[in-house]
């Protein structure tokens, strides 16, 4: 069974920002948000219709800026939230905001992408997150598994709690904290923990990971030095309470287990530059995406520190036949970790990696050319799990 | 006529020979029958003598008969009184014996008393149902138990030396003391002596350093214990042969234990000696107390004396190897720490110290003498004129296990471990391990591939000529691992350096207020300090590797200066007219020009030579540049400063690249997305760039 060819859309800018639109379980749909400092920004809402492999789209307006991140909330499907450049003269501020997508957006809108003069679809600005006291967003997050009502956003060495209230029209800072020590400390990334009933954020700054409780923004742990270098992403193990991924400049991937830090539990080393993106699949967290600015996106199979049972055995007596189907002896011993695929089709660097939130057999790829690349786990390795 | 006349006279010769022949035998007939005559008239005169002879002779006999009759009983009487002459002798013995018993005690003559002893008892024996033999044997045994007793005392006052107790024990055997105990006892008495051997012997141990060195020590044990133990042995040999393997047994047991505490000491010894140096000595004490034990080996096989001590000096062997290992490490690491300071040292001086490729034959000869060393001490172990030398373990094992993997493959491996360990230090910040030592380890690694390891396997096979047929690591496993630390060394050499620069590149882009810079006047400084740092490793690098090929190169580097530029100009050239299709175009010109470059792997592996070396530091800093470039928003004169930057590192990094097309385009590509990421941007004219780069 041949594997489905990757489907590819273009971009006619830049773009780093990417997301699925995490309220959406039935189809299957990204955001891109655009980078250009000349001309209008965008964020294509891009479907992707499986069965007939066929990718449409349809482009919001977001005239603020260029958009360095760009996220949706857990609870309604019309609500996003962007990190974007304001251009001014002299100094780059980024701010965020919330928005919400016009009401009449619907799938099947299709749009010439050269045609950005017919009239677009504009976002409606719900809120400021207000920084002006904090410096530039590098991200927002939201509470996963949430009611769409609580916000994470890093903001130079910040750590800002929001709470959007009034359907998100308005949002309030419910508390915050500061990293302090020498130096320009940034954040770079955060990441809201599925677990713990959402009190539990990571963030990282240069080459540290640290762990936070929303409830009294206190630090809960401190990786130092998790990575030679800056630390660029981190995930959490959606199946595995203490399990956090991370990944940086240093070309490798990390896995922790927050309860003993002293070690990484495994490290990857497989790409040749810098890794921008690491996320696990929402629902078998062997599956982990890794895109680079080596321009390639890996998909590995960690199997030894997921949370299926390793060397995990079907019963025998109920699956036969498929037992037969698989070649001798594969099914007896146990999985090793590995790298399922590499995928090759960008030329740019990947800033951004995503699964999608309907399909969990199917991720995105974006780089920095504007090409996102859809592209799903091999049939073998899905019915390999699966069955 | 004259022969008959002749023949008459002869005739008549002989008829007148014949007449006097006769005349004289007649004579002598005559005379001879007077002889006979006279002789007849004697004889019968004899015949008369001899019949009186024989009635005197009857008349004797007659006479003698009845004087041996008158005899006949006073005889009898005679000879009753001399057996009971005999007997009364006796009986005065036994009835003397008990003060002749307490006379010999007295006296000390114990074995004279033991004889009596032994002569009386039979008899005491026998009449001991008379009352007053019945009183000599009580005495006597009183006396006799005394003897014993004070044999015993003798025996146990342990004063007198092993022979005299030898004999105590043989006349108390005599006296017929139950032999068992005699053994145990005898035993027992010995065990006290050679306990009183071993306690010298841990005197000598002592909880401060040991005055007498390793081989006086086997000395004194192989003189005062094992001589001790062998006399014992072949005393009760001679002495209880009658025992059987009961007996035998108990002596096996005894020197068992004994030799064992023997044994706790003399390793107890030879472990304070692990930490010094000496082989040779030690070797020669092994030696001395192999030979030694062989002796008591041969007299008690039982008690696996010889084996145990076969298998102290294998023990003993093993452990120097691991010791020899050991120092072979510490010297390794030792060396790395010399380098480490001739590294830092004229560091501070601030001038080029020994050269790198002096420091690394330094290393290398420091080493290979050192193991030269190693394998000479070690080799002592199997000197033909060593007692042990042709046991099997010795012939075998030890050459092929022990010094071949254990010693030699053994710290071949570790060296690469520890130079490996180099590459996964936590800091990787590279602050930890100075480049220059991991280049150098890089070297020396490979170095090592190339020659050294079937060099140092060949001497070690050549010396210890490896008979076992246990399999051995080959040369090329070794090689190869040898081969892969000096590339993950160089890799990691690259990776360090390339860090160093890339911290600076990305210093300089992040800190900078690209948006509201002036126009660009000179190069920044920092790319000076690029180009400067990696002509430095250039140099470093050229002392220890070869040159390596480069693509054949355009003599006109100069000229394509341009045309790298030509592309952003391209790029300006759209910017003022805001076509809405202007973006597209130069994603599609980059994609064009990407479609035609093959793609680059910025940490791919590098090829020992220094080519390769420097092209991985330049890729991996202008990547880094490149991705910290698309981080920033330029204002016009940030863009400009970005292009006479780049420049400036296109006109002097070229040269140390394998392909120089690769510097342009990674140079190229972060120029185009300088002009990405700048709102205005309006590149400036080349020729402008090429003066201020000329100038700077």
């Amino acid at each position: 069974m041949e594997d489905d060819a990757p489907v590819i859309y273009g971009l006619e800018f830049q773009a780093r920002a990417l997301t699925p639109q995490t309220a959406e379980t039935d189809a299957i749909r990204f955001l891109v948000g655009t980078q250009s400092l000349k001309y209008d920004n965008q964020i294509h809402i891009v479907d992707f219709d499986d069965e007939n492999n066929i990718i449409s789209k349809n482009v919001l307006l977001h005239q603020v800026g260029e958009i360095w991140h760009i996220s949706t909330s857990p609870a309604d499907k019309g609500v996003l939230a962007t990190c974007y450049n304001k251009p001014s003269d002299s100094k780059v501020l980024t701010c965020a905001a919330v928005w919400r997508m016009p009401k009449e957006l619907e799938p099947g809108g299709h749009e010439s992408p050269d045609d950005s003069t017919s009239p677009a679809h504009t976002l409606e600005l719900l809120c400021h997150l207000d920084n002006t006291a904090h410096g530039s967003m590098a991200c927002v997050a939201w509470e996963p598994a949430g009611d769409g009502k609580k916000v994470i956003s890093l903001a130079d060495s910040h750590i800002l709690l929001w709470d959007l209230q009034e359907s998100s029209s308005q949002a309030v800072l419910a508390s915050s904290a500061s990293l302090e020590g020498k130096g320009q400390l940034k954040f770079t990334s955060g990441r809201w923990s599925p677990h713990h009933t959402g009190t539990q954020v990571a963030t990282a700054n240069d080459t540290t990971i640290r762990g936070w409780d929303t409830r009294s923004m206190s630090q809960i742990y401190c990786i130092e030095n998790a990575h030679g270098q800056l630390v660029r992403d981190l995930d959490f193990n959606p199946n595995k309470q203490y399990y956090l991924a991370s990944c940086g400049d240093d070309c490798k991937v990390k896995f922790w287990d927050t309860r003993n830090v002293a070690e990484p539990v495994k490290t990857l080393e497989q790409h040749s530059h810098w890794v921008w993106n690491v996320r696990y699949n929402h629902s078998h967290d062997q599956l982990v995406l890794t895109g680079s600015s080596d321009s390639r996106v890996i998909l590995s199979n960690m199997v030894s520190i997921s949370s299926e049972p390793f060397g995990h055995l079907v019963d025998d007596d109920d699956l036969s036949d498929q037992e037969e189907r698989r070649p001798e002896g594969k099914s007896q011993e146990p999985p090793q970790d590995s790298v399922i695929a590499t995928y090759e089709e960008h030329e740019d660097s990947v800033y951004a990696v995503d699964w999608s939130s309907a399909d969990p057999w199917l991720f995105a790829s974006l780089s920095y050319d504007g090409r996102l690349v859809i592209n799903r786990v091999p049939r073998a390795l899905k019915y390999h799990i699966l069955l | 006529m004259d022969s008959e006349t002749d023949m008459v006279r002869q005739i008549r010769a002989l008829d007148s020979d014949m007449q006097t022949l006769v005349y004289e035998n007649y004579n002598k007939f005559i005379s001879a029958t007077d002889t006979i005559r006279k002789m007849k008239n004697d004889f019968r005169k004899m015949e008369d003598e001899m019949d009186r002879l024989a009635t005197n002779m009857a008349v004797i006999t007659d006479f003698s008969a009845r004087i041996s009759a008158t005899l006949q009983d006073r005889h009898e009487r005679i000879t009753k009184l001399a057996g009971v002459h005999a007997l009364l002798r006796k009986l005065q013995f036994l009835f003397e014996l008990p003060s002749r018993l307490t006379k010999c005690v007295e006296l000390g003559a114990y074995g004279q008393a033991v004889r009596y002893q032994g002569r009386a008892r039979a008899v005491l024996q026998q009449y001991q149902h008379l009352p007053s033999f019945r009183a000599i044997q009580d005495d006597c045994q009183v006396i006799t138990a005394r003897l014993a007793q004070q044999l015993r005392q003798r025996f146990r006052e342990g004063g007198s030396g092993a022979p005299e107790q030898a004999e105590c024990v043989e006349l108390l055997l005599a006296l017929g003391e139950p032999a068992e105990e005699l053994c145990d006892e005898f035993l027992a008495h010995a065990r006290g002596r050679l306990e009183a051997e071993l306690q010298s012997l841990e005197a000598e141990l002592g909880p401060s350093p040991p005055a007498p060195d390793v081989l006086e020590f086997t000395d004194l044990g192989g003189s005062g214990f094992v001589g001790g133990l062998c006399q014992v042995a072949s005393a009760y040999q001679e002495l209880f042969a009658a025992q059987g393997p009961a007996g035998a047994e108990k002596l096996a047991a005894f020197a068992r234990e004994l030799g064992g505490r023997y044994f706790a000491l003399v390793e107890r010894r030879l472990a304070q000696e692990q930490g010094s140096g000496d082989n040779s000595l030690l070797v020669r004490a092994l030696d001395r107390f192999h030979r030694r034990l062989r002796a008591p080996g041969a007299l008690l096989a039982a008690a696996g004396l010889a084996e145990a001590a076969t298998e102290i000096v294998e023990r003993v062997a093993r452990e120097r190897l691991g010791h020899h290992l050991q120092g072979l490490r510490a010297a390794f690491l030792g060396c790395l720490t010399d380098v480490r300071q001739a590294l830092a040292a004229p560091r501070l001086a601030g001038k080029e110290g020994p050269g790198l490729a002096e420091l690394l034959a330094n290393v290398a000869s420091s080493i290979l003498s050192h193991i030269k060393a190693s394998l000479a001490a070690v080799h002592l172990f199997t000197a033909k004129e060593v007692s042990f030398s042709n046991k099997p373990y010795f012939r075998g094992e030890f050459c092929s296990q022990g010094v071949r993997e254990g010693l030699i493959v053994g710290f071949i491996r570790s060296m690469c471990q520890t130079a490996q360990s180099f590459c996964d230090s936590p800091g990787e910040k590279g602050g930890a391990t100075p480049p220059a030592l991991l280049l150098l380890l890089s070297r020396l690694c490979l170095d090592y591939e190339t020659a050294t390891i079937s060099y140092i396997l060949t001497l070690t096979d050549e010396q210890f000529l490896v008979q076992d047929q246990s399999p051995v690591t080959p040369v090329s496993t070794l090689c190869a691992e040898a081969r892969e630390t000096a590339r993950r060394l160089l890799t990691h050499y690259v990776k360090v350096q390339g860090l160093v620069i890339s911290q600076m590149l990305r210093k300089s882009v992040e800190t900078r207020d690209w948006l509201s810079t002036l126009e660009p006047r000179n190069v920044r400084a920092v790319m000076k300090r690029v180009v400067e740092d990696t002509t430095a490793i250039d140099v470093q690098v050229g002392l220890l590797y070869e040159e390596g090929v480069r693509k054949a190169q355009s003599s006109d580097s100069s000229k394509r200066t341009f045309s790298v530029y030509s592309s952003s100009r391209q790029q300006g050239r759209y910017a003022p007219s805001y076509t809405p299709s202007a973006p597209m175009d130069t994603n599609l010109l980059s994609n064009i020009q990407k479609l035609f470059s093959e793609r680059i792997d910025v940490f791919s592996p590098v090829e020992f030579n220094k080519v390769s070396v420097l092209t991985g530091i330049i890729k991996i800093s202008l990547k880094t540049l490149l991705e910290c470039v698309r981080l920033r928003t330029f204002g016009r004169f940030g863009l400009q400063q970005v292009q006479v930057d780049c420049h400036f590192l296109q006109l002097y990094l070229w040269r140390f690249v394998a392909d120089e097309e690769l510097v342009h385009l990674l140079l190229d590509e972060v120029v185009a997305s300088a002009a990405l990421r700048c709102p205005d941007p309006v590149p400036m004219e080349p020729s402008v760039v090429e003066v201020i780069c000329e100038r700077g």
